[in-house]
């Protein structure tokens, strides 16, 4: 098992049982900072619970998840709230608010949490906007109006509006056709350098192997509520657990 | 006689799991009806997504309680004159129809009215949010969704039933009037003097009072079967319609209620 010196996520013992049914089941795990990890798995692994543990949604039933040095279940509802600013969440479908216009989604975190000038947040909307290649005729259109890929890119500039430190993509390419999916998985990529300075760690939840294996930096095999494999890009295809060449070779 | 007894068996148990269901359910509404105070009361209060709500609620549903109103003053001011003009007393018209309207008719149909508009809207839209995901990006930025979706839509609820209720009410009355005066010939001061005569202001409060409650229950269903819906489209349609059912019994069974104990200390 892989451990780090600089983690952004430091998962220890984590058990969480729904009713009589152990989700995840004493699972200890480091998620490097300035890194892309992909977690791999079959669907109900609990690879959607893990991730709403770690952005504080769930509360674990025992064990403790530490995200940038500080410890979760530590925190009360009112700081975890405050804390979930230093995430930034790419949705499946984008989850883009169907009432406001493109720019008014990118916005939204803006006007929430910051304090700048309207000129500012106008400013740096376009910004972002243009930032993930949205051309600026679309800047005022409604999601309804826009086209899965376009989605895609209003909500990783909604996600990234607050310069997140962990950026999480949950099944980011799932049933989109080839060429978006190389548009988001060069989107990724491309995110996760610009903001290297900072140290933005990239996890994501993932069922596309190939794509995985080409983007990420560590990869971690979920199963049953447990990391049976946990390994760095370059060699996870090489792994002989039986379960990652069976999930590897489908 | 085991086959009755099997059957009989199987109702009663039927009938007990229907029960608990709804009992259950009651537990669970009564818990969001919490958590709406407590998020409430929790800054920031967001005003402006109330004012989009009144406007909604409100302003958009003037144009039908208008039509409901008018129709149905001058529909009482018929019923009743056909029935008092027997007995002589078809003068009356006008504070029946006009107490019946404040009392029961106007709290009432508008409570309906807006369960069926506004109510089935706040569900299928909080619904949708819910299945595309929108309610959980609110949460993931640290943002309450019963707070930024339930607490607005409720206010503006409890706030714009009582209001349309005192419009139905006038247009209701005017109804009434136009029929009473000019259709039926009754006689304009006549009219009137007994209106001020019979009608008190406790009958209005009676009817706001109903108003206020309706507008609150109303938009608690609609906004609580937005958040139970969890799958697909189907779920919405599905939580839409339970918004309206539930919405329009509660309407009416809260109307009892109410009534039995407002006419005791208005
Ligand atoms: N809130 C909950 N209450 C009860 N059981 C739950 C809850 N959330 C998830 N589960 C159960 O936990 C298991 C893992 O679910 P999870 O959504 O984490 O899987 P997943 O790996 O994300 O699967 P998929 O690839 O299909 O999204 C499933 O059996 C699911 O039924
Ligand atoms: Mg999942």
């Amino acid at each position: 098992m892989l451990h780090f010196e600089n983690s952004a996520v430091e998962i220890n013992n984590l058990t969480k049982v729904f009713g009589k049914h152990t989700v995840l089941n004493d699972l200890s795990f480091d998620i490097p900072r300035g890194k892309i990890t992909t977690i791999l798995g079959f669907s109900g692994a609990g690879k959607s619970t893990l991730l709403k543990h770690i952005l504080g949604l769930h509360k674990p039933t025992s064990g403790e998840i530490k995200v940038l040095d500080k410890n979760l279940s530590k925190m009360d509802e009112v700081s975890l709230r405050e804390f979930r600013q230093n995430f930034g969440m790419l949705f499946q479908y984008a989850a883009l608010f169907d009432s406001m216009t493109a720019k008014e989604n990118v916005l939204f975190p803006l006007k929430e949490f910051t304090k700048l000038s309207p000129e500012e947040i106008d400013e740096k909307g376009t910004n972002l906007l243009e930032s993930v290649g949205l051309e600026e005729i679309s800047h005022d259109k409604l999601p309804s109006e826009l086209s899965g890929g376009m989605r895609k890119r209003v909500g990783l500039a909604r996600a990234l509006a607050l310069s997140p430190d962990i950026m999480l993509y949950d099944e980011p390419t799932t049933g989109l056709d080839p060429i978006t999916t190389k548009m988001v998985n060069d989107l990724i990529v491309k995110t996760g350098e610009v903001h290297k300075e900072q140290q933005m760690s990239s996890i994501i939840i993932s069922h596309d192997v190939q794509a995985t294996l080409k983007i990420s930096d560590y990869v971690a095999f979920l199963n049953r509520g447990n990391i049976v494999e946990y390994l760095p890009a370059k060699e996870f295809a090489k792994s002989d657990h039986p379960l990652v060449q069976e999930f590897i070779n489908l | 006689m085991e086959i009755i007894q099997k059957n009989f068996e199987s109702f009663v148990s039927g009938l007990g799991k229907v029960i608990i269901q709804n009992v259950g359910g009651l537990g669970k509404v009564f818990a969001f009806m919490m958590s709406f105070f407590y998020w409430m009361l929790k800054p920031p209060l967001r005003l402006k997504l109330i004012l989009e709500q009144l406007d909604f609620i409100g302003n958009k549903s003037i144009f039908i309680i208008t039509l409901a109103g008018s129709f149905t003053g001058m529909v009482m001011a018929y019923q009743t004159y056909f029935g008092f003009q027997l007995i002589n007393v078809d003068s009356l018209v006008g504070p029946v129809t006009a107490i019946s309207l404040s009392r029961e008719l106007a709290p009432v149909l508008t409570g309906l009215i807006v369960a069926g508009r506004a109510g089935a809207a706040m569900a299928a839209q909080i619904g949708t949010m819910k299945v595309t995901e929108q309610v959980d990006a609110l949460e993931v930025m640290g943002i309450n969704s019963v707070q930024y979706l339930a607490v607005p839509r409720i206010i503006a609820g409890t706030i714009a039933v009582p209001m349309l209720s005192i419009f139905f009410l006038f247009i209701g009355n005017v109804g009434s009037y136009i029929v009473g005066t000019k259709a039926l010939l009754i006689d304009e001061a006549l009219y009137f003097s007994k209106l001020g005569n019979f009608m008190f202001v406790s009958d209005i409060y009676q009817g706001i009072i109903k108003a206020i409650f309706f507008g609150f229950v109303v938009s608690v269903i609609g906004t609580y079967f937005g958040f139970s819906v969890t799958k697909g489209a189907e779920g919405v349609g599905k939580g839409t319609n339970l918004a309206v059912v539930w919405g329009m019994i509660s309407v009416l069974v809260l109307d009892y209620f109410l009534t039995s104990f407002l006419v005791q200390i208005l």
